[in-house]
C-alpha cells in the first residue's frame, strides 16, 4: 500500500460547503473517492491510497489534467484505489465531483 | 515424350488404393468402432504424412486427436499436422511423442505457451503461422492433407455427415483432401437412420467411428454483461457516435471481446437514439454472440452469416430464420471459409480489440513467450484490395485516405482498433516497439507476428478520444494521432500538447465532448442487458446459456 498526497492549483469550487459523497467501490480494478470540503480554501487536497506502487507520475499527470478541468479549490479529494487503471480513476473522480456538487 | 509416358500420373492414387488394402483388415465396413481406430490409423497414415486434424476455432475432433496419440511412433512418425486450431493438450503432446514434427496452423490460444517451450527445445517446427482464410487457400495449393481427421454431430450408414451448428471448417477440409486422392475419417457423436441434413456427402468419407464421448466445443463467443465496464460504455459511444453513425456502418464484423461486446448492448439505447436503427448495422458476418440478441430483438438487425456457432444459442437462432442462414433441418448452418470471405470482401467495417500499439499502428497480441497466432481477425482487419463494389461507407473512407479528389476513386475498409490505454496491472497498451520483435528474434520467426498493419487500421479508438489515421498525412501525423489517444502511457505522456491540438482542430483526433458526448453519461445503465438473464429474457426465454454463465 503506497500513499500519495498531492496540493493541487484549480479555480474555486462553485457553491458552498455540502456533504462529504462516496462514489465507487474498493474492489479489484476500481477505486472509491470521497469528497469533502477541504480544510484550506484556495487549494485541491488529494490523499491517494493504492496497492499499486510505483505510478505517483501517472497519477499526479492525471489529477492535475483533473484539476486543470474541473473547478475543484476548496475540496478535499481521498481515493482508496485497489489497481484501477487511469481511465477507470478519471471517470470516477468525474462521477464524485459531480455528485458532491449535485450534478452541476 | 518418352519419360513422359513412362511417368507415372496416378502416384496419390494407388497410394490411396494401397492404404485402403491395408485398412482392409482391421477396418472392412465403412462404420469404425472406436477402439479399432488407432490401428485403422496405423495402418492408413505412413511416416511424413501431411495430416489434418480438425481442430477449429470450437469444435475438436477431440477423440482421434487422443486416437492418433495411441499409435506406434516407430511405425507413424514426423507427420505433418495442418489444423487451423492448435487448442487440445494432445496436438502438443503428438510433437512431444515424436509422432508428429511440424506444423502449419492459425491459432495456438490456450497452447501458446507450451508451444513456444516445444520450438525453442526443437521439438516442433513451425512451417507458418497463418489467418483462417490463408490456411484454407494452401489447403487446395501447397498443404493438401493426405489424410483428414474431421468430427461431425451424426453420421448414417453411407458416411453423409450433419455436423449441426457447428460445421466450420469441416465442409474445406474435406474437400481439399477427399479429391487429391486423400482418406478422411470422420468421428461423429451419433449414428442416425437418416440425418437431419447432409453436410458434407457420404462419398467424400472413408470412414465414420462413434466417439466414446461427444466432441468437445468451447463457448468462445459469450460474453456476460455483467462484466462490461462503464469505460468500455464510454468507447462504445465514441465509436456509435463518432464511426458507425457518421460513416453509416451497416455491414460489419465484429471481433471477440468486452469492448465489441458493449457496442452490441448500446444499439436499442444508445444507438436507437441516434436514429440508427434500419440505417445502420443491418448486416453482419459474426458468430451468434449472445450480446447481439437485444438489437437483434429491437429491430436493427437484418442477416448473419457465423463462422461457427456458440453454446446455448441453438433455439434462438432456429427460431430467427431470417436472421440466420440455417439448414432444412432449422438448425445454424456456419461455415468458417464462407464467413470468413465474407468478413473480408462484404463488410464495411471490423472492428476489434487488441493488446499492444506501436507508433505506426501496427497491432499485436503476442506477448513474449507465448505463440498465440492470429485466427480470422487479420483476414477481416484488412482493406480488401480485390473489392470493387461501392457502398457509401467505403467510398467516404476512401476519399478520407486519398485525400485529393483528382485521384481515381476508390474505397477504403475501416479497420477501428479498441485499447483502453493500459491494460491489466497498469501494462500500457501503446509502446514504442511492439513485444512482437522479441518474440520473433527469441523463436526464430522470419515475421514478427502482426495482427493488424498499420496501413490498414483506420481508427484508434481509446478511452480518451479516436484517432483518425485515414486523414493523417505523414508517418509523424500518424504518430502525433496515436500519442494524442495513448492517455497517460510513456508514449501518452511524450506529446506534444500543440501536435495534438492541431490534429483536434482538423478533426483527427476527437475527444468525447468533440463528438457531443457527456462522460457522466457513460454508466451500465446503458446496456440494453445487465447481466445473462437479461439476455434470456430478451430472447424470450430461447437462449439457454452454458452453466458457468449462470449465476442465478
Amino acid at each position: 500500500m503506497e500513499c500519495l498526497v498531492f496540493e493541487l492549483e484549480s479555480a474555486p469550487a462553485p457553491g458552498g460547503r455540502r456533504s462529504p459523497v462516496v462514489v465507487g467501490v474498493v474492489a479489484s480494478g476500481n477505486l472509491e473517492v470521497l469528497v469533502e470540503p477541504a480544510e484550506a480554501a484556495g487549494r485541491c487536497r488529494v490523499e491517494v491510497a493504492t496497492t499499486a506502487e510505483g505510478f505517483r507520475e501517472i497519477w499526479e499527470a492525471v489529477l492535475r489534467d483533473f484539476a486543470a478541468r474541473r473547478a475543484l479549490a476548496g475540496l478535499s479529494l481521498s481515493v482508496n484505489d485497489a489497481g484501477a487503471t487511469p481511465a477507470v480513476v478519471g471517470l470516477r473522480l468525474d462521477q464524485a465531483v459531480e455528485e458532491y456538487l449535485g450534478g452541476a | 515424350m518418352a519419360d513422359a509416358a513412362r511417368k507415372a500420373w496416378d502416384t496419390a492414387r494407388r497410394s490411396r488404393a494401397a492404404r485402403l488394402e491395408r485398412a482392409r483388415a482391421v477396418a472392412p465396413e465403412r462404420h469404425v468402432a472406436a477402439e479399432r481406430v488407432p490401428a485403422l490409423l496405423e495402418a492408413i497414415l505412413e511416416p511424413g504424412d501431411r495430416v489434418c486434424l480438425e481442430g477449429n476455432n470450437q469444435k475438436q475432433a477431440d477423440f482421434l486427436a487422443r486416437a492418433l496419440l495411441q499409435v506406434d511412433p516407430a511405425r507413424v512418425h514426423d507427420l505433418h499436422l495442418v489444423l487451423s486450431v492448435l487448442a487440445l493438450p494432445e496436438h502438443v503432446a503428438l510433437f512431444e511423442r515424436g509422432i508428429a514434427r511440424r506444423v502449419d496452423f492459425s491459432f495456438s490460444g490456450p497452447q501458446a505457451v507450451r508451444l513456444a517451450q516445444l520450438v525453442k527445445a526443437g521439438k516442433i517446427e513451425i512451417g507458418a503461422i497463418h489467418t483462417y482464410l490463408e490456411l484454407y487457400a494452401r489447403y487446395f495449393v501447397d498443404l493438401t492433407p493426405r489424410v483428414a481427421l474431421v468430427a461431425a454431430l451424426a453420421a448414417d450408414a453411407d458416411g453423409n455427415l450433419f455436423t449441426g451448428p457447428n460445421t466450420e471448417d469441416t465442409p474445406a477440409i474435406v474437400e481439399a483432401t477427399a479429391f487429391k486422392d486423400g482418406l478422411v475419417v470422420a468421428q461423429v457423436n451419433e449414428r442416425v437412420d437418416r440425418v437431419p441434413r447432409v453436410d458434407v456427402p457420404g462419398d467424400w468419407i472413408d470412414w465414420v467411428t462413434v466417439a466414446p464421448t461427444p466432441s468437445t466445443i468451447e463457448p468462445l463467443f459469450t460474453r456476460d454483461p455483467a462484466r462490461v465496464g462503464e469505460v468500455q460504455v464510454l468507447m462504445a459511444m465514441m465509436v456509435l457516435r463518432g464511426i458507425y453513425a457518421e460513416y453509416g456502418i451497416d455491414r460489419l464484423n465484429h471481433g471477440i471481446g468486452f469492448d465489441s461486446a458493449a457496442i452490441e448492448l448500446l444499439l436499442p439505447t444508445y444507438g436507437e437514439a441516434l436514429g440508427m436503427r434500419g440505417r445502420a448495422c443491418r448486416h453482419w458476418a459474426l458468430n451468434p454472440h449472445p450480446t447481439l440478441i437485444p438489437a437483434i430483438e429491437a429491430g436493427f438487425v437484418e442477416s448473419v452469416h457465423a463462422f461457427g456457432s456458440e453454446l446455448g444459442m441453438e433455439r434462438y437462432v432456429a427460431a430467427r430464420p431470417d436472421v440466420f442462414f440455417t439448414g432444412r433441418d432449422g438448425s445454424l448452418r456456419s461455415n468458417r471459409a464462407f464467413s470468413q470471405t465474407a468478413g473480408h470482401y462484404a463488410c464495411d467495417l471490423f472492428i476489434g480489440s487488441t493488446l499492444q500499439m506501436d507508433l505506426a499502428g501496427n497491432s499485436s497480441t503476442a506477448t513474449t513467450s507465448r505463440i498465440t497466432g492470429f485466427g480470422g481477425a487479420p483476414n477481416m482487419g484488412a482493406d480488401a484490395r480485390g473489392r470493387r463494389h461501392p457502398s457509401a461507407a467505403w467510398l467516404r473512407a476512401g476519399r478520407e485516405a486519398q485525400g485529393d479528389p483528382r485521384a481515381m476513386p476508390r474505397g477504403r475498409k475501416l479497420v477501428v482498433q479498441l485499447l483502453e490505454t493500459f491494460r491489466e496491472h497498469m501494462e500500457p497498451a501503446f509502446v514504442e516497439r511492439l513485444d512482437a520483435w522479441a518474440l520473433a528474434a527469441q523463436l526464430g520467426m522470419e515475421l514478427p507476428p502482426v495482427m493488424i498493419y498499420g496501413d490498414d487500421v483506420s481508427h484508434v479508438v481509446t478511452e480518451e478520444g479516436i484517432a483518425n489515421l485515414l486523414l493523417c498525412r505523414t508517418p509523424e501525423e500518424r504518430a502525433d494521432a496515436i500519442r494524442g489517444v495513448a492517455g497517460y502511457t510513456p508514449v501518452g505522456l511524450a506529446r506534444s500538447r500543440s501536435a495534438v491540438e492541431n490534429l483536434r482542430d482538423r478533426g483527427i483526433v476527437r475527444r468525447p465532448e468533440d463528438l457531443g458526448i457527456d462522460v457522466r453519461q457513460a454508466t451500465r445503465e446503458l446496456l440494453a442487458a445487465r447481466s445473462v438473464k437479461d439476455l434470456v429474457r430478451w430472447s424470450g426465454g430461447l437462449y439457454d446459456p452454458p452453466a458457468r454463465f449462470r449465476s442465478w
